[in-house]
């Protein structure tokens, strides 16, 4: 019950099974693998060297530089805005999208219309961001349809993009895109859980509450391991959104990491963009490995 | 006396059902709520195309100019009309271009990936060889990074390949992308080894194995896979906006923003437009699309 899922990163123990098979042959493995791999190291792992480089050498002269650029990153205004924003966005969405979709598959999960819903919750992800601009404009505008929604009750129209509010924007434009497919992934869990064992607490005189907080709930870690990996990978992706609706340089409060880079590399900053690309590539290696430590030590 | 008892039970037990019904009615409310909120920008898009240039333009009049007044907008247009639709399909040119090079983008890119992921999948899947370990950790690792590290090393790369303001430029790190090479690996670890063994026994070699066990039973997680790809594709802005200067290379994804609400008609029905294919491939993939999302985060 407990192992049958595995998570994105947690696939020590599947590799583990392969051990039985034989070695197979060079050949083989070298017609396989190697287009793919030399792709790789020619388009990511090749250039990536050049960066870490570049990196630790002044822009113009290419000498070696130490560590200069990354003390001038860490000093620059814009990227601590957008670094603290960019957390900010990620303690504030993950948690909250975690939690809404966690009720709604559960909900959706005893109901029955689940395929139809399912199917709605999931369409947003079908949605080009490029289409939804226009809608996203009009319902945000100072004089847009939130606001005409909203004026009886309000004495001041809400300038949702040129204030803090933008934040909110962002927050709502991600939970929108984000919500259907991690109602999937819980609805996935929920049924990988078998109904005998809620049953026959149901039996015992468990409730409803009882049910989901001490068998369901639990059952659900490696899910939650899951959605918060993926979750956190594709909050990058809300950059679409916001540089549609807002531009280069949307209100402070929603100045995100890739703005910050999109900009540098409009100005051919090489130098920052290349401190701060491989500063970012070391804060996500070191949290994909300390999630997958934490995995597969739970798990084996 | 006892069918006093009795009543007083069945009197408890209805209004304990009565009670689960009303909060049953409400979740669903709830849910069907949801639904309804996440569909409006579509629902919006869609009327929106449908309306008069007259009647677009005194509802947005207050968004478009700085006047002091609210929009009205109304869902259902008063004079429905095809005229906007009409004007997209026989009046703009510029619109089939920067369709097609979307479509080219996408097709390039999936093409690309069947044939340098497929075997690569296969290969992470069912053969073994020193160091297979170590390179599906790198493969898990790229495929979570976001744009923004790699976008600094793709642009070098690019400039050396003379492939900058070039389609090659956008689709061919697409094709080495890793996520899809670990979303048809989770399709190949679902064939059960003995079929394979079986196979070989019979005297099969590998590549037989492959065309004729490996292709048929792993095409879940292949058609998983070519959808998420066409929904990520069709839907790119990062990429091409970084690396595509020439207008007219440029995807549906970077006209659509542009157009801007003066011209609302046309805007509202090229998002439309715009969307369609993907909503299409949706519908036809959904359940490739749930297979895929669970895939990315569980086994078997």
């Amino acid at each position: 019950m407990k192992g049958s899922m595995k998570s994105l990163t947690g696939f020590k123990s599947i590799l583990q099974n392969k051990k039985k098979l034989k070695r197979t042959p060079w050949k083989e493995v070298f017609i396989f693998l190697f287009p793919g791999f030399a792709g790789v190291c020619l388009f990511v792992l090749v250039p990536f060297g050049d960066v870490v480089r570049r990196s630790f050498s002044t822009a113009v002269t290419g000498e070696w530089s130490g560590l200069s650029n990354y003390k001038m990153i860490l000093n620059n205004q814009a990227f601590l805005l957008a670094a603290k924003n960019t957390l900010r966005f990620m303690g504030i969405c993950l948690p909250l999208l975690i939690a809404v979709s966690l009720f709604l598959a559960y909900e959706l999960s005893k109901s029955r219309y689940m395929k139809l819903l399912k199917s709605l919750y999931l369409l947003p992800m079908a949605i080009p961001a490029a289409a939804v601009v226009l809608v996203w404009k009009l319902l945000f505008d100072r004089q847009g349809i939130l606001n005409a929604l909203w004026e009886p009750f309000l004495s001041e129209p809400v300038d949702y993009m040129g204030t803090n509010a933008a934040f909110w924007v962002l927050v709502i434009s991600y939970i929108w895109k984000n919500l259907g497919y991690t109602v999937i992934l819980w609805l996935a869990g929920i049924m990988g859980i078998s109904e005998g064992i809620i049953d026959a607490a149901k039996v015992d005189g468990a409730g409803e509450r009882t049910c989901f907080f001490r068998i369901i709930l639990p059952n659900l870690k490696p899910t939650l391991y899951t959605i918060t990996v993926l979750s956190f990978l594709n909050s990058f992706k809300v950059f679409r959104e916001a540089y549609l609706v807002a531009g280069a340089y949307p209100h402070e409060s929603m100045y995100l990491l890739q703005h910050l880079f999109n900009n540098w590399f409009l100005n051919l900053d090489m130098d920052k963009m290349a401190a701060a690309a491989v500063l970012t590539a070391g804060v996500m290696l070191v949290f994909i490995l300390i999630l997958q430590a934490l995995w597969d030590r739970k798990d084996v | 006396m006892h069918k006093k008892q009795d009543l007083a039970w069945q009197r408890a037990q209805k209004r304990a059902r009565l009670k689960k019904k009303t909060g049953n009615l409400i979740v669903s409310g709830i849910l069907f709520l949801t639904a309804f909120l996440i569909s409006m920008p579509l629902i919006l898009l869609i009327c929106g195309s449908l309306k008069g240039t007259d009647e677009l333009k005194s509802a947005l009049g207050p968004v478009l100019s700085d006047m002091d007044a609210m929009v009205e907008f109304k869902l259902f247009p008063k004079y429905p009309t095809l005229r906007h639709w009409i004007e997209l399909l026989f009046d703009k040119p510029e619109y089939y271009v920067v369709f097609i090079n979307s479509l080219k983008i996408v097709a390039g890119t999936l093409l690309g990936q069947m044939i340098i992921g497929v075997p690569s999948a296969w290969a992470f899947a069912r053969f073994s060889f020193p160091g297979r370990k170590l390179l599906f950790t790198v493969y898990i690792s790229l495929m979570m990074m976001p744009f923004s590290v790699t976008m600094l090393s793709n642009y070098l790369v690019l400039k050396d390949l003379s492939l900058l303001d070039n389609l090659w430029g956008i689709i061919l790190p697409g094709v080495f992308s890793t996520f899809p090479v670990f979303i048809m690996y989770r399709g190949f670890c679902g064939i059960p080894k003995e079929l394979l063994e079986a196979a070989k026994v019979d005297g099969a070699g590998e590549f037989q194995v492959f065309f004729h066990i490996g292709l048929p039973l792993g095409s879940a997680g292949i058609g998983s896979a070519l959808v998420l790809g066409f929904l990520e594709y069709f839907s790119l802005i990062e990429q091409p906006l970084a690396f595509l200067k020439d207008r007219s290379l440029w995807p549906l994804s970077l006209y659509l923003p542009q157009i801007g609400l003066s011209d609302a008609g046309f805007a509202f029905a090229a998002s439309v437009m715009g969307l369609i294919p993907a909503v299409f491939v949706f519908l036809l993939g959904q359940d490739y699309l749930e297979k895929g999302i669970i895939a990315t985060g569980m086994k078997e």
